[in-house]
């Protein structure tokens, strides 16, 4: 009798996911900010360190992924604000479907409204920088694997904060540590590239990485949001 | 190394700069570690008391309502 | 038969019983660090020659490693008591985790500082890029965030299943991290210079590096009983053992 009301899991699934990107799209405004910011950033290094084209292409990759980061991190914090205070969040925690898997989707959306336009933008920023065109592509694959896995990481403890008020500066502390590794890696497959060396096997790791995250984060972000709203 | 040696155990062969600073971080560190629970823990006992002792107060200040009210 | 045991670790894990236990550990353990702390310092200081490579400046050692292996030590207690106080909601598990977190952040604090301080001659410079250094400050932020995402809530009990929760991802995070900053300094190919092996250091060395280890560990001990106490006070401040606790304080 339940069962046939209840809606199946694909169903659920694109629900949610059309309705955060819905929302996304009413708020236009703000998927903009991220991609502004990152071109500010980007566009200040010059400033600080001179128009040398040598000095730039050297840092060029680094600071594209850094930037992308920064950018990524200012727009973590919005991740799950309004569902909590609207209440849709506990909504979905109350939901027959499995919590991991749904939140697994509101991190695609977010990921889809946030990350994506920075990784468009990417090749022009790293551009500005003469990033050589030969590593764009390493650029590109560095950034596709990098950027869900600080989205899925980013998750977790988004839930984390998510009995807090104020989390921007205390994400910012939290997401140091975990974030360490995908930089490196990624920066290390751009360096890589860049000295002509062979690249692949830093962005496998990323890719593993990110295979391992896919399953993991939304598990250990439906746990975390289960410890830090039950009361 | 004997008693009459006390300054150069002080120069420590030259990198006294180094060497007794760390000590001191290390012996500083650990005091204030050692001290702030036992400041908190103070501090929560008397304010644990002041409360007991206001909510004394007013238990019996209800005890005795006819002799303020009029 | 022996569940004796099971029996004696369930009454301890009573708040009450607790902090009269850590009220009569806690004195002797730091006394205990205390003298054990005097006698390395004076065989590390004063017995020991002075190293032949390093000369004095080598001394460092005796407070440097074992504060680094304290950083470790305690991030696993952290991570065991968080684990224990997620799994099955202990409430002492919790507050143990959470006093661990400022021991252990103030440990790995003086490894880096002292760190430091013998880089200058070692390397040339007070900071550079090595694996174990960079991997020893992501310690010490790891520590940092799980205090901060702790004091953030309201609710105390709330915030420490919280942050025991971040204690745990930084659990599996903590190698990994290690292992990549390993990989990228080979890649940048850093100036590091190898430290001395432990294998090359002379008995005289060893045995004051030993009992500071121990000390420390002590030390440890008696901290953490402290912050316990503290913390089980203001947990428990309404129930009736707080309050005797507060009566008879006003005499002693």
């Amino acid at each position: 009798m339940l069962d046939t009301q209840r809606p199946g899991l694909t169903h659920a699934c694109v629900a949610v996911l059309r309705r955060d990107l819905t929302l996304a799209w009413r708020q236009r405004g703000d998927m903009v900010l991220p991609v502004l910011y990152a071109l500010i950033v980007t566009s200040l290094f010059p400033f600080a360190l001179g128009p040398e084209s040598a000095l730039l292409k050297r840092i060029a990759g680094g600071v594209v992924l850094v930037t992308v980061l920064l950018a990524m991190l200012l727009a973590l914090d919005a991740m799950f604000r309004s569902d909590i205070e609207d209440g849709s969040l506990e909504q979905l925690m109350l939901a027959p479907q499995p919590l991991a898997l749904m939140l697994g989707m509101k991190i695609l959306a977010h990921w889809l409204a946030t990350a994506l336009p920075l990784i468009v933008v990417a090749p022009m920023l790293a551009g500005m920088l003469h990033l050589p065109a030969a590593v764009m592509p390493v650029l590109m694959a560095a950034l596709l694997l990098a950027t869900p896995l600080l989205s899925l990481l980013g998750g977790i403890l988004v839930a984390l904060t998510a009995g807090t008020r104020r989390s921007g500066m205390l994400l910012a502390l939290m997401l140091l540590p975990l974030c360490v590794p995908v930089v490196i890696f990624a920066a290390g497959a751009l360096a890589a590239a860049q000295e002509g060396l062979p690249w692949i096997a830093p962005v496998a790791w990323l890719g593993a990485a990110l295979v391992l995250a896919v399953v993991l984060a939304p598990l250990a972000c439906a746990a975390a949001l289960r410890i830090a709203l039950d009361s | 190394m004997n008693a009459a040696s006390l300054p150069s155990f002080l120069a420590m062969g030259g990198y006294a700069i180094y060497v007794w600073p760390a000590y001191g971080v290390f012996f500083i560190v650990l005091l204030i570690d050692w001290l702030a629970p036992q400041l908190r823990r103070r501090r929560l006992l008397r304010e644990l008391r002041a409360r007991m002792a206001r909510q004394d107060a007013r238990k019996e200040r209800a005890s005795r309502p006819s002799a303020a009210s009029t | 038969m022996a569940n004796w045991i099971p029996l004696w670790l369930h009454k301890l894990s009573s708040p009450p019983v607790f902090y009269r236990f850590a009220g009569t550990l806690r004195p002797w353990a730091i006394a205990l660090a205390l003298v054990l702390g005097l006698v390395a310092l004076y065989g590390g200081l004063v017995l020991a020659p002075p190293d032949y490579q390093q000369g004095d400046d080598y001394r460092i050692i005796f407070i440097h490693v074992p504060c680094a292996w304290m950083g470790l030590f305690i991030y696993g207690v952290m991570g065991v008591a968080a684990f224990i106080a997620l799994v099955w909601r202990i409430k002492l598990a919790e507050v143990v985790a959470m006093a661990s977190a400022p021991i252990g952040a103030a440990f790995t604090f003086i490894t880096l500082v002292t760190g430091s301080l013998w880089g200058i001659r070692m390397w040339g410079t007070w900071w550079t890029w090595d694996a174990r250094l960079t991997s020893e400050l992501v310690l010490l932020f790891l520590y940092l965030g799980v205090i901060a995402l702790y004091h953030s809530f309201e609710d105390r009990r709330q915030g420490a299943r919280t942050a025991a929760f971040l204690a745990l991802i930084g659990v599996v995070n903590l190698p990994i991290v290690h292992f990549s900053v390993v990989w990228w300094n080979t890649l940048h190919q850093g100036s590091t210079i190898k430290l001395l092996g432990p294998s090359t250091i002379a008995p005289s060395m060893v045995w004051p590096l030993l009992t500071m280890v121990v000390a420390t560990k002590l030390y440890y001990v008696a901290s953490l009983c402290s912050r316990v106490r503290a913390d089980l006070l203001s947990l428990e401040a309404g129930k009736d053992w707080v309050r005797q606790i507060a009566e008879n304080e006003v005499r002693g």
